[in-house]
């Protein structure tokens, strides 16, 4: 009879000590500051340890999460003006804001240039799509009443930064250098010949000597009409200038809207702290005060159906509507104690 | 009548006229998402929060966000594949397109031209939409209805803002991209835009057309009479008429006691300055009125109104 020996298994790898050893080490934890578990400490420091995620609070009430309420256009007008960045950065390498080669340079991105015309198909529409989502960005902040106190300045903030988009997006549509851009924006500054103390054909030009060479519309196109000067300064205003101001007040922005107390909301209620329950008791209680207003005591037996199954039906809804509401719902009738006169106005 | 609606057709699917199109949809979109979440809050009277729990924001904003990113970014790159950025003729100078239009989100603007001189269509009022949405929240006194949807709770700025923004810009813009075509002619729908077209100007100073009374003299002077009237009305409108309001309320309103003289007269102004317009726009577009107050100082300062 042969020995029999054990079986000894192979000797796994050591794949936990490598794991640990490389969590561990020096480098992985000066990057990685808190492990991935899933717990509430590691979904906070996911928040606070990183840059950009730190933008957010910690936590935030639940129907800050609620599409129907945001609407994300706030959100989806940041993402847009990254993604101009991006893409906008990338076209740079592409164009030259020279009377000689901008519109060559387009020519040359829309037919050889490998992805030319996606890129730049996706930094023109993106820059469509800001203007849309930063005016029902506005549109949704006044609906919601939230530029009321204590908002009022980051609202102040938002309507410069809606200016801020319409500029960007008009200084970048003279880029291209074609027709349709010199004729837009020869039509958009011809306003500015009529600034009232600034333009020469505004108010009190003639007294203040303003002509077309020496007005605000000179000095906002660099000449007497449309040419290389407003190409080169348009394309600065547009890729440097409009951009730093605008990321600037994005900052101050986003960092007011924390900074007053985070996405706004209704006054919380505390003894309606829970929602479903509160709801329904709310609705109990209009619909009892419905019911109530149908005269179903003393006006005759013309329907008898109605008193029998008036008193019955607020009754399980009633009790436990009563209590709670009592306090929270300053304009719903007061609990129901018995049978009450119908008010006078149903009389008839 | 079909050349017109392949030519409205052509307009309408222009690469650069593809976002109003997008702003129609989703304009719409939206107003009837906050009209249901206004009408469920004012109908069950809920305008406190319901619930005091807050969520963390890793994973559950998080989420939503990243959802979003991808949506979004999704949309623009099959917008970007199918459809072009128009790319024209090299610019030229000496060649003015008919119609030329600022770009389509200035287009509201540019339509305000057709009815006041340059300096107020083009640059007062303007100016006066800036500063009238950046006094929005100080001018308005009404406590309620901070952060959440409701119609019932505050009815006059709901509806003036929601006048000013689908009326007085999407509207107005739809109209300039739309129904403006050549020689900046109305042009319905199913019209060519016809180049050649001329249409005779009938517009007549409204006082001119009422009574009779020109607005200006055989020797180019003022008429004193229409200066006298049509300053009344304009003044009267801007200027008596929330005057009047004031006094006439002032005890009696709990808002206006609220406001106070200063804050009343910043909101009547532009809120009237703000109904002014479609006035205008009525007056012109219906009865061919072409100023109410032809009325200028020195060489250079008129106010054609």
């Amino acid at each position: 009879m042969a020995l029999k020996l054990p079986f000894v298994p192979p000797k796994p790898p050591p794949i936990e000590k490598m794991k640990k050893d490389i969590t561990q080490s020096e480098a992985w934890k000066s990057i990685f500051r808190h492990s991935y578990q899933d717990n509430q400490r590691n979904r906070a420091l996911q928040i606070v340890d990183n840059v950009f995620l730190h933008l957010h609070p910690v936590r935030v009430p639940r129907h800050a999460t609620n599409y129907s309420f945001t609407w994300g256009m706030g959100g989806i007008t940041f993402l847009l003006f990254i993604h101009l960045t991006v893409t906008g950065i990338i076209l740079m390498f592409w164009y030259r804001p020279t009377e000689a080669f901008a519109f060559q340079d387009m020519k040359a991105l829309m037919n050889d240039v490998a992805f030319g015309p996606l890129l730049r198909n996706l930094h023109r529409w993106a820059a469509h799509a800001m203007v849309i989502t930063v005016m029902l960005h506005m549109f949704r902040v006044f609906l919601t009443g939230s530029y009321k106190p204590p908002r009022q300045f980051n609202w102040g903030v938002g309507v410069i930064l809606l200016l801020l988009t319409f500029l960007l997006s008009f200084t970048g549509y003279l880029l291209p250098w074609d027709q349709l851009s010199i004729w837009a924006v020869t039509v958009g500054t011809n306003m500015a010949r009529s600034v009232p103390l600034q333009g020469s054909e505004g108010p009190f030009s003639n007294y203040l000597g303003l002509r077309p060479d020496n007005d605000i519309r000179f000095i906002l196109l660099g000449g007497t009409q449309v040419g290389e000067p407003t190409l080169l300064r348009f394309y600065v205003g547009h890729c440097i200038f409009l951009p730093f101001i605008a990321a600037t007040l994005m900052a101050v922005h986003f960092w007011r809207v924390r900074k007053d107390g985070g996405i706004s909301g209704p006054v919380l209620n505390t003894k309606a702290s829970e929602g479903a329950k509160y709801i329904a008791e709310k609705m109990a209680t209009k619909r009892i005060a419905q019911i109530k207003s149908i005269p179903a005591n003393g006006n005759g037996a013309a329907k008898p159906a109605a008193p029998a199954k008036a008193p019955a039906a607020p009754k399980p809804a009633a009790a436990p509507a009563a209590t709670p509401t009592a306090g929270a719902a300053p304009t719903a009738p007061p609990p129901p104690g018995g049978a009450k006169a119908p008010p006078p106005w149903l009389k008839k | 009548m079909s050349d017109g609606l392949h030519n409205f057709w052509l307009i309408l699917s222009k690469p650069d006229n593809v976002p109003i199109v997008l702003m129609i949809v989703l304009v719409l979109f939206y107003c009837w998402l906050a009209y249901k979440q206004a009408r469920r809050n004012d109908r069950l009277g809920i305008y406190e929060a319901t619930q005091s729990d807050k969520v963390q924001v890793w994973p559950y904003l998080v989420k939503i966000e990243f959802l979003v990113t991808i949506i979004v970014l999704i949309v623009l790159t099959v917008w970007a594949i199918t459809i072009n950025a128009p790319l024209e003729e090299a610019a030229n100078p000496t060649l003015t397109p008919n119609p030329s239009k600022a770009p389509w989100y200035f287009l509201g603007l540019q339509e305000m031209l057709v009815y006041f001189d340059p300096w107020i269509a083009g640059v007062m009022l303007p100016t006066f939409i800036i500063i009238g949405l950046i006094l929005v929240p100080y001018i308005d006194p009404n406590p309620k209805g901070n952060g959440y949807y409701t119609f019932k709770e505050r009815p006059f700025a709901i509806a003036t803002f929601a006048i000013g923004f689908l009326i007085l810009w999407v509207l107005l813009i739809v109209l300039g991209t739309f129904m403006r075509g050549p020689g900046w002619y109305y042009f319905w729908p199913w019209e060519y835009w016809d180049t050649h077209r001329v249409v005779a100007l009938t517009n007549v100073d409204i006082w001119e057309g009422l009574l009779g009374i020109p607005s200006k003299n055989v020797d180019g002077s003022f008429n004193l009479l229409q200066v006298a009237l049509g300053g009344v009305l304009v003044i009267g409108f801007l200027v008596v008429l929330p005057m009047w309001i004031w006094k006439k309320y002032k005890e009696q309103s709990a808002v206006l006691k609220q406001m106070g003289a200063l804050k009343y007269a910043m909101t009547a102004v532009l809120f009237l300055m703000m109904v002014g317009l479609p006035i205008k726009m009525f007056l012109r577009l219906a009865f061919n009125i072409k100023y109410i107050w032809v009325f200028g100082v020195g060489h250079d300062l008129f106010f054609n109104i």
